[in-house]
């Protein structure tokens, strides 16, 4: 540790307990950021691409979760690296922003700083190789600009939105029933799409999982569901027409908040009290009953009686429903929700075509369905699975397929996949660099060598001889002048990727370059760490 | 930063395991708990005994896949994998938990020697994947559907029935009690409700004198002095407090001023209960079951009344007894003639060994059955419940799926034979993958034999020699040791389990061959 002194010989203090602290500064510092930056991409590089593999990831509290999702495991990984910290910020943004792409953005940022550190031991300044990244970073924006395609869907044809949430399940545990789910998510964005505005609602789109039943079980409701069941055995299972109550007050007598005491004295009293308290319930259901309401969904419980009088007045109820699920029943079925039973009127009173009790396999648990809601097109995704670690999974990759076909709604440009993108990108930064002057031209010839590394990965992972399958590529890419050549990675005997249907949306992949390029260009300006040494 | 890696990637306590090391990892894991419940296969598999470590220090015997897993607690994430299989099994067709993880378990053992030949895992998870399907067209085209033809298809349940319980503690009886649950699920006429198939354990006696009852047992007592016998009766099923009502209206409380004043409301009460009794009596009815408690007071009206009364009844109980008997369950009494009540011809207190029950027969609902089981011990009984649970699971569903396939072996034969088949046509190294799928499906009849002290590799020979011959039905016969045709030995499993156990192995072996990468975060830390 360097120090510095004053005129008088005694050191100046520039940070406290600098004992204490680790230290690391300049070329070193970097190198060190580097380095941990790689370890992360490195992680992640083998869950790429269709053919990727998964990571097993056990929780502190000893819960396994697999996935190849590159935002689900760094978020699970628990990195303490500071720099690691900045990647898994990197995936979640990509992750919000977009909704897929989570594990290519943190391979290319890797992959970045490992040609940056070629270029530091260079002894390149770490700006100017930020500012070539930069350059090539424009440039590779402009190249997927010009190769982007429209990609035609409409209402009655949504046979291309299918086959691109396909595309992105196809790398996932559901792989063996990705037709299914695929439709399924394409359905549930067109239900809640404002295709006018070009607009999707994500929040309309609930992603239910109850453990049970196989994958294939998973189902598309339109409508709400809720984990509950109806408050009486014996109630009916089925209500057409339903005319909802959402009452937030318990089938109780009143419990006043003020502290008071109602004395008996008198066996006419006493059985005064016995009265009232009947009248009570009988009120409380007759009231329900006047409004016209066939089905009563409350927050709180019931009294035995009452729930036994709620069935002899054929009326329907469900309890315990949570404030949050209250909530949205009330906006989607157009009720209000009513905290006291005096206020209920018709007018009040939530409006659904069909709700419904449905029994799952061989065990007794059972949820309500809420279909065809008056006010709103909320659609629920209710998947099964066979534990909770799939269905935890099939949600996420669920996910990322609504997220898709979300942005192809908002915007249809696409470019194609397989790294096809990449190359096309590679190819263009490596022509645009030679009439840069400057040291830049080594930073963006740079840039497009880490661009590489991601068809590299994803012939890896599937199984090919790497380099032979890329430099095969991209040599077809400049003499053939096809820019959708890509990796064959399933197999299927061509390289064109628009007929393998492999293809990403234009703003996912320009969002990977930008926030890649801008975190590595971030890494790179750091050139001074200072860490409390250990945990005292 | 010395070997390359910075050190404070993770918390200090958090462990990675790359690449080889985690498959390594992982196979072991899988194949220790494969291994471990593999001695229990097959119609002379032993059995584990399983201590908890709670205080009770409970014992457990079973030789049930699920149990045994469901118990041992494991720390290896891939094992995890295969115990979540196991479970799901059960759940969705309740046998075949210990194959599933057998199978999923000599899978990866064979997928470890193509790893070691420098196979790609995605390239061995794709010739699985083939070879899964081209099995299960084999499976498919083996299995016969006897589901029009009535008396044949009663052959096939008790067939089934016989070799499930076969392979559990019922063997020596298991001619007894393959009648009696294709009885009970006969009656189920379709539906894979079990709700309706209540068992009942009760100690002393053999195994064998366990029976099957039409119609509902309830393990209560009738009140004292109450008729014991009713015919033609009228139940109704109540959930209602019968000691004292509670003052529901928050606040009220009972203030006095003298002894007098006590009196006159503990007469009031009084009163108040003998109206509601009264109220429940003008039902019409002659028996009246109770969720919650009767006190001596109401008990003691209904005797007067005649009324058979039965409190107590648990949750269940009272649903199901609402179910069968075709009534509603009470909770006001003001509207009698609103009121379902429910009926049976007979209700009775039957003795079962030293205890009384009371038996509901003749219920409107048909359905509705009750099994007996009596042992030596309360172990056996576990047991026997927990086999006969298996096989009227595996029943039941045959109603959603009839399909038979034979057993002893004979169709993970016909299935590693078709996929040898499509492996001699499959160019690509995929076709070595496919050869290890066949190689580990005739592992599981090698299995059987094995546990039953059998030259297995002998009898596997031979049995592969035999289906050489196109539409073979031969297997292993475990009581001579030898092979035989398994038509004639009437030796059949549910397709749907079979079918089950395949996909849901490969898919588990699937699962944690893609995996390439174990991370463990540090343990949470317990405050102490």
């Amino acid at each position: 540790m360097s120090l510095a002194f004053d005129e008088y010989g005694r050191p100046f203090i520039v940070i406290k307990d600098a004992e204490s602290k680790q230290r690391v500064k300049g070329l070193e510092a970097q190198k060190a950021n580097i380095l941990a930056a790689r370890t992360v991409a490195r992680i992640l590089r083998s869950s790429l691409g269709p053919k990727g593999m998964d990571k097993m990831l056990q929780s502190p509290d000893g819960d396994l979760t697999i996935s190849n999702d590159g935002a689900t495991i760094l978020e699970q990984m628990e990195v303490e690296n500071q720099i690691g910290k900045l990647l898994v910020e990197l995936s979640r943004s990509q992750d919000h922003e977009i909704g897929d792409g989570t594990t290519g953005v943190v391979v290319l940022a890797g992959s970045l700083l490992e040609q940056a550190e070629v270029l530091l031991d260079r002894g390149m300044h770490p700006i100017r190789i930020g500012e070539g990244f930069e350059m090539a970073a424009k440039v590779a924006h402009e190249t997927l600009d010009s190769i982007s395609e429209k990609f035609d869907f409409s209402k009655e044809n949504l046979e291309p939105l299918v086959n691109t949430c396909m595309t992105t399940l196809s790398s996932k545990i559901v792989n063996r029933c990705k037709r299914e789910m695929a439709e399924y998510c394409v359905k549930a964005v067109m239900a809640v799409a404002d295709l006018e505005r070009k607009d999707v609602n994500l929040d309309l789109i609930k992603v239910e999982g109850k453990v049970g039943g196989s994958i294939e079980d998973t189902q598309l409701v339109y409508g709400i569901v809720i984990d509950k069941d109806m408050s009486h055995p014996q109630m009916p299972k089925n209500i057409k027409d339903a005319k909802i109550a959402i009452l937030t007050c318990p089938f109780e007598p009143p419990k006043p908040k003020t502290k008071h005491k109602v004395d008996i004295d008198t066996v006419e009293k006493y059985e005064k009290l016995a009265e009232t308290e009947q009248k009570y319930f009988a009120d409380m259901i007759q009231q329900c009953k006047d409004s016209g309401a066939n089905l009563i969904i409350c927050q709180w419980g019931f009294d035995d009686e009452a729930n036994h009088m709620l069935y002899k007045n054929d009326l329907p109820a469900i309890r315990w429903v949570g404030g949050v699920e209250i909530e949205l029943i009330a906006m989607a079925t157009g009720g209000r929700i009513v905290p006291r039973f005096v206020e209920l009127s018709e007018g009040k009173l939530g409006k659904a075509g069909t709700v419904r009790e449905v029994n799952f396999g061989t065990t007794k648990e059972s949820m309500i369905v809420i279909e065809d809601c008056a006010k709103s097109k909320a659609v629920t995704i209710l998947v099964r699975g066979g534990n909770r670690m799939i269905l935890e999974e099939t949600k996420r990759s669920l996910h990322d397929a609504l997220c898709v076909a979300r942005n192809l709604v908002k915007d249809n440009s696409i470019v194609y996949g397989g790294g096809s993108a990449e190359i096309a990108c590679s190819l263009a930064v490596e022509a645009a660099a030679d009439k840069i002057k400057g040291v830049e031209q080594y930073a963006m010839r740079a840039f497009a060598d880490a661009l590489d590394a991601i068809p590299l990965a994803l012939a890896e992972n599937s199984g090919l001889a790497p380099i032979e399958s890329l430099t095969k590529v991209k040599s077809q890419q400049v003499s053939e002048g096809n820019r959708r050549l890509g990796i064959d990675c399933k197999d299927a005997g061509t390289n064109d990727m628009k007929e393998q249907y492999v293809f990403e949306t234009l703003i996912g992949k320009k969002q990977q370059m930008m926030l890649a390029t801008q975190v590595v260009k971030m890494i790179l300006k750091i050139d001074d760490v200072i860490t409390p040494s250990g945990y005292a | 930063m010395e070997n390359g890696a910075p050190n404070n990637l993770f918390n200090e306590q958090a462990t990675e395991e790359k690449g080889e090391m985690a498959r390594l990892s992982s196979f072991i894991g899988a194949m220790a708990i494969a291994d471990l419940v593999k001695t229990t296969l097959g119609p002379k598999g032993m059995d584990k005994i399983l201590q908890s470590q709670s205080r009770g220090q409970e014992v457990t015997v079973t030789n049930d896949g699920a149990t045994i897993l469901k118990s041992i607690y494991v720390d290896n994430p891939a094992a995890k994998v295969l115990v979540d299989i196991s479970k799901v099994q059960d759940d969705q067709v309740g046998d075949g938990t210990t194959s599933v993880v057998v199978l999923a378990g000599e899978l990866l053992r064979e997928a470890e020697k193509l790893v070691n030949m420098r196979l790609h895992p995605q390239t061995i998870i794709q010739g699985f994947r083939e070879a899964m399907n081209c099995a299960l067209k084999a499976l498919e085209d083996l299995s016969v559907n006897h589901v029009d033809d009535k008396e044949k298809y009663r052959e096939d349940m008790l067939k089934i029935a016989r070799t499930t319980l076969s392979s559990k503690i019922l063997t020596n009886d298991k001619e007894h009690f393959s009648q009696l649950a294709v009885d009970a699920v006969m009656r189920l006429k379709g539906s894979t409700n079990l709700d309706s198939i209540q068992m009942i354990k009760k100690t002393g006696g053999t195994l064998h004198e366990s029976y099957l009852d039409e119609g509902f047992i309830l393990d209560k007592k009738i009140g004292v002095g109450q008729p014991k016998r009713i015919e033609n009766a009228k139940i109704l099923v109540a959930n209602t407090p019968m000691d004292t009502d509670k003052i529901k209206i928050y606040g009220a409380r009972v203030r006095t001023e003298g002894m007098a004043q006590v009196g006159a409301i503990e007469q009031a009460e009084k009163e108040k209960m003998r109206k509601k009794v009264q109220k429940i009596i003008d039902h019409g009815i002659n028996c009246f079951i109770n969720r919650q408690l009767i006190y001596n007071f109401p008990e003691q009206l209904f005797t007067d009344a005649g009324v058979m009364a039965i409190e107590h009844a648990d949750f269940d109980g009272i649903e199901r007894l609402a179910l069968v008997t075709g009534g509603e369950i009470c909770s006001t009494f003001n509207n009698p003639e609103d009121a379902k009540l429910g009926e049976c011809k007979l209700i009775e207190e039957i003795m079962i060994g030293e205890d009384k029950l009371i038996r509901f027969s003749g219920v409107a609902l048909g359905e509705a059955c009750t099994i007996i089981l009596r042992g030596a011990s309360t172990h056996i009984l576990d047991e026997a419940e927990r086999s006969l649970h298996d096989a009227l699971c595996v029943l039941s569903q045959m109603a959603t799926d009839s399909r038979v396939v034979y057993g002893g072996g004979c169709s993970e034969m016909v299935m590693s034979k078709a996929i040898e088949d499509l492996a001699k046509k499959t160019p690509g190294k995929r076709s070595l993958a496919m050869e290890s799928f066949a190689k580990a499906l005739r592992q599981i009849p090698a299995i059987i034999a094995e546990n039953g002290g059998l030259d297995s590799t002998e009898l596997i020979s031979q049995l592969r020699a035999a289906h050489v011959e196109e539409c073979c039905r031969h297997g292993i016969d475990i009581l001579t040791g030898t092979v035989g045709d398994m038509t004639k030995l009437g030796i059949s499993e549910s397709f749907k389990v079979k079918k089950c156990v395949l996909s849901s192995a490969t898919e588990a072996t699937e699962m944690i061959l893609r995996v390439d990468d174990i991370i463990k975060c540090a343990p949470r830390q317990r405050e102490q």
